[in-house]
């Protein structure tokens, strides 16, 4: 995801002069390119993110189209105040990739993870808050956010993500990508899996476990978390019987604690739903990402059963 | 806006607006007296002095930027604005009331002239580095001028901004400390080891000098060469007394949230050599803060 975000960002300065490259001290060597192609709109910020983050509100005030680039944690919770103060209260259209965000860097232990920082960010007025599924919607989710007026926030992922979509989605901010089922076809599915980030993989795995015992699920890319995109979430809250959020975050204040507040206040659509993220902990184990993930449940086959179980009680109530 | 006039002129004007900012805080009941009192020649000598800026075109992508990053002392920049001409007098007469523009701190597009708000400490330097830095890279010649408060020189952005704008080779910013020698609640030098603090900035790698911040002379003249034949920012270490200009308020820091009673106005006025003010009936002290 970072070489696809480097890569993109590099052709669109090319044409968009307004746009200026930041970074905290990383990707050795991933901006060459830009740096050949644009020599004065790329800039070292050393390891000082929030004066990054400030710097980047000042040359949005002056008509630039600044991207700040560091590791997802340091960016953002080292950050927040900078955020809400000079890009958000500011409201100017700077857009902040973090990455290795989630749990991407899960060797590197826990001051490297960033499975809350959705939660602080999206309680943030005007800001975007975007997490794409793969390097083609990296590049999407960037376009849309250099066309946006407000500041964006996207979590991207390392290297060497499954690529899902075979070419660039159209990709809108606020609005989610239908990837199977859920097309209104005439026969509704039992359940709607709506996934954010790099967890769309594991969603389509999903949806063919529980597909081959015979539980139709629709699975949406969902990949900003703010602006919510309420038109598919009432189609999915009205048809399916049960809803899950999949993410590589807390359970509490992501994708899914977001839609737990959107559903309260909303108590005639039926279905239930299911958040699954990471705990409400600090992970103090040493692995890579996929027992990070393990651990916390997010595979198919331990999440499989979870949403059988919440059919059946959806079925016994009714 | 031409270096046309005086320092005695200068000194007027600096004497009115001091009368200004007292009767703003006992009218509104607003407190940070003393750091607005300290804060005055600075800029003054700035907006009458230094500043690129039409006030009829203050959103002129080629204006110069002046920054007050130390926001509690808004009233003193509501005064010289409105000195200037950004506003009329009636935003100044109601200042800090129900629904008025100009609140106790600056928030953002308030009225014209404002370019930030900053009441949260030790953001108006990294904003104004990217300020800078977009003339650099478009090749235009305003500057930026950020006024600090020595307190505020306790947050830790300050001091990143300050590591990387010679690396960036700023020389069109321009960094002015109004080092009254106090914070919110005890002197600046025992509260932090602030001191040496111009030596600070120019291991930092500016270009740092001190000037007495009472001395409009000294104020121009060193706001005059920028960008600095240096080749870097420049930081101006001004030594200023909080609550200046009032014999009875200076470097007591009890006026940082003092509210002054109408006999005080009398006084300070009649100190400043100002005609006697009108002090609206009911006014004063009132707030608890």
């Amino acid at each position: 995801m970072r070489n696809a975000f480097a890569e993109e960002i590099t052709a669109l300065a090319q044409t968009d002069e307004r746009i200026v490259l930041l970074a905290g001290d990383i990707g050795n060597r991933l901006f060459d390119r830009f740096k050949e192609a644009c020599p004065n709109r790329f800039y070292n910020c050393g390891i000082a993110e929030a004066n990054m983050i400030g710097l980047a509100a000042g040359l949005a005030m002056a008509g630039f189209r600044p991207v700040c680039y560091t590791i997802a944690p340091f960016l953002t919770y080292r950050c927040v105040e900078q955020i809400r103060v000079d890009l958000c209260y500011h409201h100017v259209p700077v857009i902040l990739v973090g990455t290795g965000s989630g749990l991407a860097y899960a060797s590197l232990g826990a001051t490297h993870h960033s499975c809350e920082e959705m939660g602080m960010l999206r309680l943030l007025p005007h800001l975007n808050v975007v997490a794409p599924a793969d390097s083609q919607e990296v590049r999407g989710a960037l376009r849309a956010s250099l066309q946006d007026p407000n500041p964006t926030y996207i979590r991207i992922g390392k290297k060497g993500e499954p690529v899902v979509h075979p070419s660039v989605p159209a990709f809108t901010l606020g609005k989610a990508i239908p990837m199977r089922g859920g097309h209104g076809q005439g026969e509704s599915d039992e359940v709607a899996l709506l996934s954010t980030g790099v967890m769309l993989p594991t969603a389509l795995a999903l949806a063919d476990w529980l597909k081959a015992r015979d539980i139709h699920a629709s699975v949406h890319s969902f990949h900003t978390v703010k602006p919510l995109d309420e038109n598919t979430l009432h189609r999915a809250f009205s048809t399916a019987s049960v809803v899950a959020t999949l993410e590589e975050h807390s359970v509490l204040g992501g994708l899914g604690g977001s839609l737990a507040e959107w559903k309260a206040d909303r108590p005639e659509l039926p279905a239930r739903l299911l958040r699954f993220g990471t705990a409400d902990e600090f992970l103090h184990k040493t692995c890579d990402t996929e027992e990070a993930n393990a651990h916390f449940g997010l595979t198919p086959e331990a999440l499989g059963p979870r949403i059988q179980q919440a059919l059946a009680a959806s079925l016994n109530v009714t | 806006m031409e270096c046309t006039e005086t320092i005695s002129e200068l000194a007027a004007v600096s004497a009115r607006l001091r009368g200004e900012v007292i009767m703003m805080s006992h009218r509104a009941g607003t407190p940070h007296l003393g750091s607005s009192l300290s804060v005055v020649d600075i800029l003054v000598a700035l907006y009458g002095a230094a500043l690129r800026i039409d006030p009829k075109a203050p959103e002129d992508p080629l204006r110069d930027r002046a920054i007050l990053s130390k926001g509690h002392a808004a009233m003193a920049l509501y005064a010289v604005l409105a000195e200037h001409g950004f506003f009329g007098r009636e935003l100044i007469d109601t200042f800090a009331t129900h629904g008025a523009a100009l609140a106790e701190q600056p928030s953002p597009h308030c009225a014209p002239g404002v370019e930030l708000a900053t009441g949260s400490l030790g953001h108006g330097l990294p904003i104004s580095l990217g300020l800078a830095l977009a003339a650099k890279i478009r090749g235009q010649a305003y500057r930026v001028f950020t006024v600090l408060s020595d307190g505020e020189c306790n947050e830790g952005t300050v001091w990143e901004g300050a590591l990387l704008a010679p690396a960036l080779k700023l020389d069109n910013l321009v960094v002015i400390v109004d080092y009254n020698k106090w914070q919110a609640t005890g002197r600046s030098e025992e509260v932090t080891s602030l001191s040496p603090l111009v030596e600070k900035w120019r291991a930092f790698g500016w270009h740092a000098q001190e000037v007495d911040g009472h001395d409009l002379a000294a104020l121009t003249g060193a706001l005059a060469t920028v960008p600095h034949p240096s080749g870097k920012p420049l930081a101006i270490i001004a030594h200023t007394v909080k609550g200046k200009g009032v014999s009875f308020m200076e470097d007591d820091n009890n006026w940082h949230y003092r509210i002054p009673k109408a006999s005080e106005v009398t006084a300070a006025f009649l100190e400043l050599g100002l005609p006697a003010p009108v002090i609206p009936a009911g006014s004063g002290p009132k707030k608890a803060h």
